[in-house]
């Protein structure tokens, strides 16, 4: 089996094994996976999908984003405004036309953004489209202005961080506070059924083994050597007559709508979506991901992710006040100690810097 | 028959011939039973302007006055009955031989208006000058006579000034008075301003058509120059809140500015800060008491100390080992900002802590139309005390020098034998103090939390990169721009939606320079 395969091999296998133990095992067997395993592992299939986007701009452009969240939830809200409509007259107010959350606010019609999101598809369409768009606009103004390093990612944490406010609002119509929930059936398949979830757990692994093996052949052509490039050299890049900006606007939007397809994802197995997906500490936290795991090697962020995520389970759980220390001394060792992640521990040969080293000669020893 | 003398007597002090003499008569009418007739005997004694008729109607206010069955009264103070006519004790009177003087809406009425009246000729300046705007605001015409009387006796410039106010506006809304009055009248409320007369000019009805015009001409210059201390106070806001982003921005100004550290757990410097304020003040109540008033200054230096000494640890035990490498340094520094959060969560518990704001920082004072509460006033004038001394630091003494000049050129400094790690511990330990000391002014205006400071970091860096990377001025320029422009755009956008849009336009503007509104220049710029 060629390397490549093996990560997305491995993740859809174990999805499938997960799945079928839910489904064809008594519920008192010794093997049976409850379907609350099931649902967290795609929740972690999904973070493992936003992890990949930001691999795939932090360790092969450098650009270190803390507002990836936010494309993740763009994603997840345009499938939540589709989960929404699907309700219909099964909300608390029994209203066809509109979403429980306006009957409440007394509005009388369904604001012309809500239009076609009866219909999956333009959901789908939209939960790629929307964050890619955002990526796009706000990558084409950053990387024309050439702001890099530190600026771009505070800026991007100030973009995630003015988003959250927006969406706390109820005028904004996606239901402020509380968000969108109660979710009731995605494609006439209801949500809450053991066959669903477990299908949805399946096809989120086969969009995480798509998504990691199109990263991984954009890395590895032509345009990703390039990509390196700008990472470690952009200056030396540009004088060689590429285009740098380019190159980080296409990869960064690209990244956004993988991001997006997550959080489409994730919402269908959490079953809820609200402002604080976009809380600037979730997007760090989505950093530590892709650290732990190693930045630059793609499988690494899907390992780093998930590791994480059980662990925060697991900490959460059995010991609820110490998860933030562990949390906060996870960034600390990974920063200082294995800069270059579990996947470091793996990479043969003697351990090298980390790769950016051109980029800090030339984004300066100050 | 006697019913007949009192009416007698209350109809006569309602004619207006009441004097100090007939406030006796008055009181003694108290005593007769029937509301009416009680109501009459209040309106009298309010326009007598007799100071010994106050207390009586205080106690009638506060249902403490009697009468006994001779119709003599008296007022149930704590150690016992009072004469009401003489004031002196009249231990001989027993509870169950008195009844209270019973009162209804109508008598309250009257007395509330009495009480204005009599106050007006209360022996405390401060006094009068609260009765003469009381009347101001009831603009009862009835209070007039008692006015005029007081006016006549005053000799206090400002309690005059007061009083001539009131009777212009109670003047307006007397039926009888004559046109050249009401126009004097309309002028004292033109000077006066403020929203109390315009609205009193807006509201008056039925005036002849020279007066009408003159009132609406007046409202319009009341309501110009209203408009002037509204845009006057919006700056005074915005600059509070600029002075309170300055104070926590200035520290991250020397980490990230001058050092190029990205601390991401800047934010709980400021929270330590404010905690050590919690502390400093349960010590000071706990061990020296007299100096309660004042702790909030002893917590200071103390809130400087704590705050920069973890600063040194953290430079020494983490930061060092990440110069060079800026992305690594804001994650590590997360993870710190989260170890912190946690630790204060577990010790102090994840509720908000009470400081107490000393009495001499409570209050508000008036400027012209403007209000300043004290204790902004008191954040704004320490904000740029700090600002200061942290100038002065940086540019007189010889720590500052050396800071200088290990931004400047490392290498060169080094070679000058200057020992360039522990510059950068010291640095970094002064920009951390600096956070420590914005906690102590946090913790005035906001709750003490674990979380104080995440509220604050993303402000703190969007100034810092307004306001151009290593430059204080930039850091003052950017923190009262962000601070006006958030309130201006308050009012308009509402308060949440203001502060996205102060967002996008700085992620705009950073698109626009991205080297802030003061980039430094030169060869020190490229890097």
């Amino acid at each position: 089996m060629r390397r490549s395969l093996l990560t997305p091999a491995l993740v859809l296998g174990v999805a499938i094994v997960l799945a079928g133990l839910n489904l064809a095992t008594p519920a008192a067997g010794a093997l049976h996976v409850s379907s609350y395993v099931v649902s967290l592992a795609g929740k972690y299939l999904c973070f493992a999908i936003l992890a990949l986007a930001l691999d795939l701009v932090w360790g092969y452009v450098g650009i270190l984003s803390l507002g990836h969240a936010a494309f993740f939830a763009l994603g997840g809200y345009a499938m939540g405004m589709y989960l929404m409509r699907e309700i219909g007259a099964r909300g608390v107010y029994a209203n066809a036309r509109l979403p429980d959350f306006m009957v409440f606010l007394g509005w009388h019609d369904l604001p012309w953004y809500w239009l076609g999101f009866d219909h999956f598809a333009v959901a789908a369409v939209m939960a790629v489209l929307v964050p890619a768009a955002l990526a796009f606009a706000f990558g084409w103004f950053a990387f024309r202005a050439r702001v890099g390093g530190v600026y771009l990612a505070i800026i991007t944490q100030a973009l995630t961080y003015a988003l959250m406010l927006a969406f706390f609002r109820n005028d904004m119509g996606f239901g402020g506070n509380n968000g969108m929930t109660d979710f009731k059936d995605v494609l006439g398949l209801p949500l809450h059924a053991d066959a669903t979830r477990a299908a949805l757990l399946v096809i989120t692994a086969l969009v995480l083994g798509a998504v990691y093996l199109a990263a991984r052949a954009l890395v590895g052509s032509r345009f990703g050597k390039v990509l390196v490039a700008v990472r470690d050299a952009e200056a030396r890049t540009r004088f060689l007559g590429y285009r740098p900006e380019a190159y980080k606007l296409v990869v960064w939007v690209i990244s956004a709508a993988i991001a997006g397809i997550g959080g489409a994802l994730y919402v269908m197995q959490v079953g809820i979506i609200n402002p604080s997906e976009f809380a600037p500490a979730n997007s760090i936290e989505a950093v530590i991901w892709v650290a732990v795991g190693g930045r630059g090697t793609l499988w690494g962020a899907v390992l780093g992710a998930v590791l994480v995520n059980f662990a925060k389970t697991w900490f959460t759980a059995a010991l609820p006040e110490y998860w933030l220390f562990g949390l906060g001394a996870l960034f600390i060792g990974v920063t200082l100690l294995l800069p270059k992640g579990l996947a470091g521990l793996f990479a043969r040969g003697p351990v090298r810097r980390t790769a950016p080293r051109g980029a800090i000669a030339e984004e300066g020893a100050r | 028959m006697r019913r007949l003398a009192c009416l007698l007597i209350a109809a006569c002090l309602a004619l207006g011939l009441a004097g100090a003499a007939r406030a006796d008569d008055a009181v003694a009418a108290l005593a007769a039973p029937g509301f009416e007739r009680t109501r009459t005997a209040v309106v009298a004694l309010g326009r007598s302007g007799d100071p010994r008729a106050l207390p009586v109607i205080v106690a009638l206010h506060d249902g403490a006055l009697y009468v006994r069955t001779d119709h003599a009264l008296f007022i149930r103070a704590p150690a016992g009955f009072v004469d009401a006519a003489t004031g002196v004790p009249a231990p001989e009177v027993a509870p169950n031989t008195v009844k209270k003087v019973r009162v209804n809406n109508a008598v309250r009425e009257a007395i509330n208006d009495a009480l204005g009246a009599l106050r007006l000729f209360a022996s405390d300046p401060s006094a009068r000058i609260a009765a003469a705007q009381a009347v101001f605001h009831a603009h009862d015409p009835h209070a007039l006579a008692a006015l005029d009387q007081a006016l006549a006796k005053e000799s206090h410039p400002e309690v005059r000034e007061a009083m001539v106010q009131a009777r212009a506006a109670a003047l307006l809304f007397a039926p009888d008075a004559s046109t050249p009055d009401r126009l004097a009248a309309v002028a004292t409320l033109r000077a006066r301003g403020g929203m109390d007369a315009r609205s009193l000019l807006d509201q008056m009805t039925g005036q002849p058509p020279a007066v009408a015009a003159a009132a609406a001409s007046a409202v319009t210059s009341i309501d110009r120059t209203l408009q002037l201390w509204n845009l006057v106070q919006g700056v005074y806001y915005g600059i509070s809140l600029g002075s309170i982003l300055l104070l926590a921005a200035a520290g991250l100004a020397i980490t990230f500015g001058v050092m190029g550290v990205i601390n991401m757990a800047h934010g709980e410097m400021v929270m330590l800060g404010a905690y050590t304020t919690f502390v400093v003040q349960g010590l000071v109540l706990a061990f020296v008491p007299a100096l309660s008033a004042v702790s909030v200054l002893i917590a200071i230096p103390a809130a400087f100390a704590v705050s920069g000494v973890l600063g040194i640890v953290i430079e020494r035990t983490l930061i060092r080992w990440l110069y060079g490498r800026p992305l690594e340094t804001l994650l590590a520094t997360w993870g710190l900002s989260l170890i912190l959060q946690q630790a204060v969560r577990t010790v102090f518990g994840a509720s908000n802590r009470a400081v107490s704001t000393p009495p001499w920082m409570s209050g508000e004072g008036h400027l012209g139309g403007l209000t300043l509460t004290y204790n902004r006033l008191a954040i704004i004038v320490f904000a740029f005390l700090v600002l200061a001394g942290l100038m002065a630091v940086l540019r007189f003494t010889s720590l500052g020098l050396r800071m200088r000049a290990v931004t400047q050129n490392r290498l060169m400094a080094s070679a000058m034998g200057i020992r360039t790690p522990r510059i950068d511990a010291l640095t970094f330990g002064l920009g951390s103090g600096v956070a420590g000391m914005a906690g102590v002014a946090l913790s005035q205006i906001d709750n003490v939390s674990p979380n104080l400071g995440q509220g604050y970091i993303i402000d703190c860096f969007m100034v810092v990169v307004f306001g151009g990377v290593g430059n204080l001025w930039g850091t003052v320029v950017g923190a009262l721009t962000l601070g006006i422009a958030n309130k201006f755009l308050e009012p308009v956008a509402g308060a949440v939606l203001g502060k996205i849009v102060v967002l996008v336009m700085i992620i705009l503007f950073i698109q626009r320079k991205p080297r802030g509104l003061f980039p430094l220049k030169g060869r020190a710029a490229e890097a």
